[in-house]
């Protein structure tokens, strides 16, 4: 068992989605930065859909209750095994009685803990990733104890690797959305040419942005959303939604986020400034 | 069976939106239905689709997608779609409302916008189907259409940041039920005790798009009656089969 002795700030199980229940408005979930978890995941030689922490800004506090090997992902936060500092993109051996735990966030916004083996929580509807109501509880609480299986020994194959991180990007690979031709040549030079900051509205279900754009008053028939859709408020607020997002809205869809768009998202917070650039 | 013109969008890139006419139309919808079989026979793996209204969202989780090459199915299996012989079923399904003032708290305002009494307001809500034209927005929420202009209402200037599970609510054009608890502007007329999603089934959702919906009032007993029914898991909401 992997004990919770503090959750932190937003720390949750996530896998890769929760495929297939989408027709009965059941977000996909999973990882918010999934290029991350898949470089952790294969280092400890995991399925790529092994379920990881996510830990959100302010880190963990977590005991291992047999020997494992783990990797850390995603943000740079600092973080130590026995207040020995351990690095991202590293494979780690941990022993029985072990505790991880985190400090000050230096980079980024999301960090990965992914386990050898993956965690072993039950799947329900097939995936591990918490989101309320499907899970119980949309993230961990302190006491919580996570399920994994041991392992004594193990060669990694690779044990560390440098990654270049996408961090410092700040820009955003759109397409353009079922509704962007609604747009006005105003509306799109505001779009492209300025640039756009986090607003405090940003969590695992939508990024709203600070700055408006010019409003509009189309309204449409509620349709299909997915992680990455940008809606567009009749106020002119841009919403970008992600994985834990609701699967239908009814403001029109102006552009959407490339895959790889969605992880350099999700490593952004409050303040963090993002330009667009039509594909 | 009418056959409607569609319209093919690309939507990042794994996804695909198919427009029909912008209405709300049984008829429409039967076409989505149509097309949703005519694409299932082709046994492509990998894909969701998920209706509301007039569009239908396809979304390929086994990678990116060729979108002339998707389309081109696309437009194949519409034009084919009425050789495709349908076992769809389609139920009507009543589910029980207990619209006591415990659990309406907004009824007695609705009634006096309406002009008419808590009575007929309840009578109006009982007495008609609605189409389930959408499953979104929350895990088992229904977009339910076919509600009679007599009862529109503005959905309310503040919303609440709780509504609670099971709430029946209206809202202009719409009503419907909270599957959950969740923050919500629609103005609350009563309360279901059926559970909408259940996680711990297979099949978590009984409703399919395409079902009908029609209400009946429940007393307060009959409503503590079903929700322990639904806890300990004999309860069976009643049905009929539509196209049987």
């Amino acid at each position: 068992m992997l004990k919770v002795l503090k959750a932190g700030l937003y720390t949750s199980i996530q896998d890769l989605g929760r495929f297939g229940y989408r027709d009965i408005g059941v977000p996909i979930a999973g990882a918010m930065d999934q290029e991350s978890v898949k470089k952790a995941n294969l280092l400890l030689e995991n399925d790529e859909n092994d379920a990881v922490l996510e830990i959100t800004m302010t880190g963990p506090t977590l005991q291992f209750n047999s020997d494992t090997y783990i990797c850390l992902s995603g943000a740079q936060i600092v973080a130590t095994l026995n207040n020995e500092p351990i690095e991202n993109y590293t494979v780690v051996k941990v022993m029985e009685g072990d505790i991880v735990s985190y400090g000050r966030l230096e980079k980024g916004f999301r960090g990965y803990l992914a386990i050898k083996g993956g965690l072993g929580t039950e799947k329900v509807l097939n995936s591990r990733s918490q989101f309320y109501p499907v899970t119980y509880l949309p993230r961990l609480k302190d006491g919580d104890e996570i399920p994994y299986i041991e392992t004594k020994s193990y060669e990694p194959k690779i044990s560390e690797v440098k990654i270049e991180e996408h961090f410092d990007l700040g820009i955003l690979q759109v397409y353009k959305g079922p509704e962007f031709s609604l747009l006005s040549d105003g509306q799109l030079t505001e779009i492209f040419a300025k640039s756009y900051s986090v607003s405090k509205e940003n969590n695992r279900m939508a990024y709203q942005l600070s700055e408006l754009i010019t409003g509009h008053s189309h309204s449409m028939l509620t349709s299909g959303t997915i992680p990455g859709t940008v809606q567009l408020t009749p106020a002119g607020r841009m919403i970008i939604l992600m994985k834990d997002g609701q699967t239908t809205g009814g403001y029109p869809r102006i552009l959407q986020l490339s895959e790889e768009s969605i992880s350099i998202l999700a490593q952004k917070k409050y303040g963090d400034e993002l330009r667009f650039k039509l594909s | 069976m009418k056959s409607y013109p569609i319209s093919i969008k690309p939507f990042g890139e794994r996804a695909i939106l198919v427009e029909w006419p912008s209405e709300v139309s049984e008829s429409i919808l039967a076409d989505i239905l149509d097309f949703m079989d005519a694409f299932k026979e082709k046994r492509i793996s990998g894909w969701e689709m998920s209706v509301a209204y007039n569009s239908l969202t396809m979304v390929y989780n086994g990678g990116f997608i060729d979108f002339e090459e998707t389309k081109a199915i696309i437009q194949e299996c519409h034009k084919n779609q009425t050789k495709i012989k349908t076992q769809r079923i389609q139920h009507l399904w009543t589910l029980p409302v207990c619209y006591d003032l415990e659990f309406g708290s907004d009824i007695v305002e609705v009634a006096k916008t309406l002009n008419m009494s808590i009575q007929d307001l309840i009578g109006q809500h009982t007495s008609h189907e609605y189409v389930v034209y959408g499953i979104g927005f929350l895990p088992g929420f229904m977009y339910l259409g076919g509600l009679p202009t007599s009862l529109e209402v503005p959905r309310r200037a503040e919303p609440r940041l709780k509504v609670k599970k099971g709430s029946v609510g209206l809202a202009s054009k719409q009503t419907g039920i909270y599957p959950q608890e969740s923050p919500g502007g629609w103005n609350i007329i009563g309360n279901c005790p059926v559970n909408l999603f259940d996680p711990g089934n297979a099949s978590p959702c009984f409703v399919k798009v395409g079902d009908k919906i029609r209400f009946t009032s429940i007393s307060k007993a009959e409503y503590k009656l079903h929700k322990i029914e639904g806890e300990v898991g004999i309860y069976k909401p009643e049905k009929v089969v539509l196209n049987a």
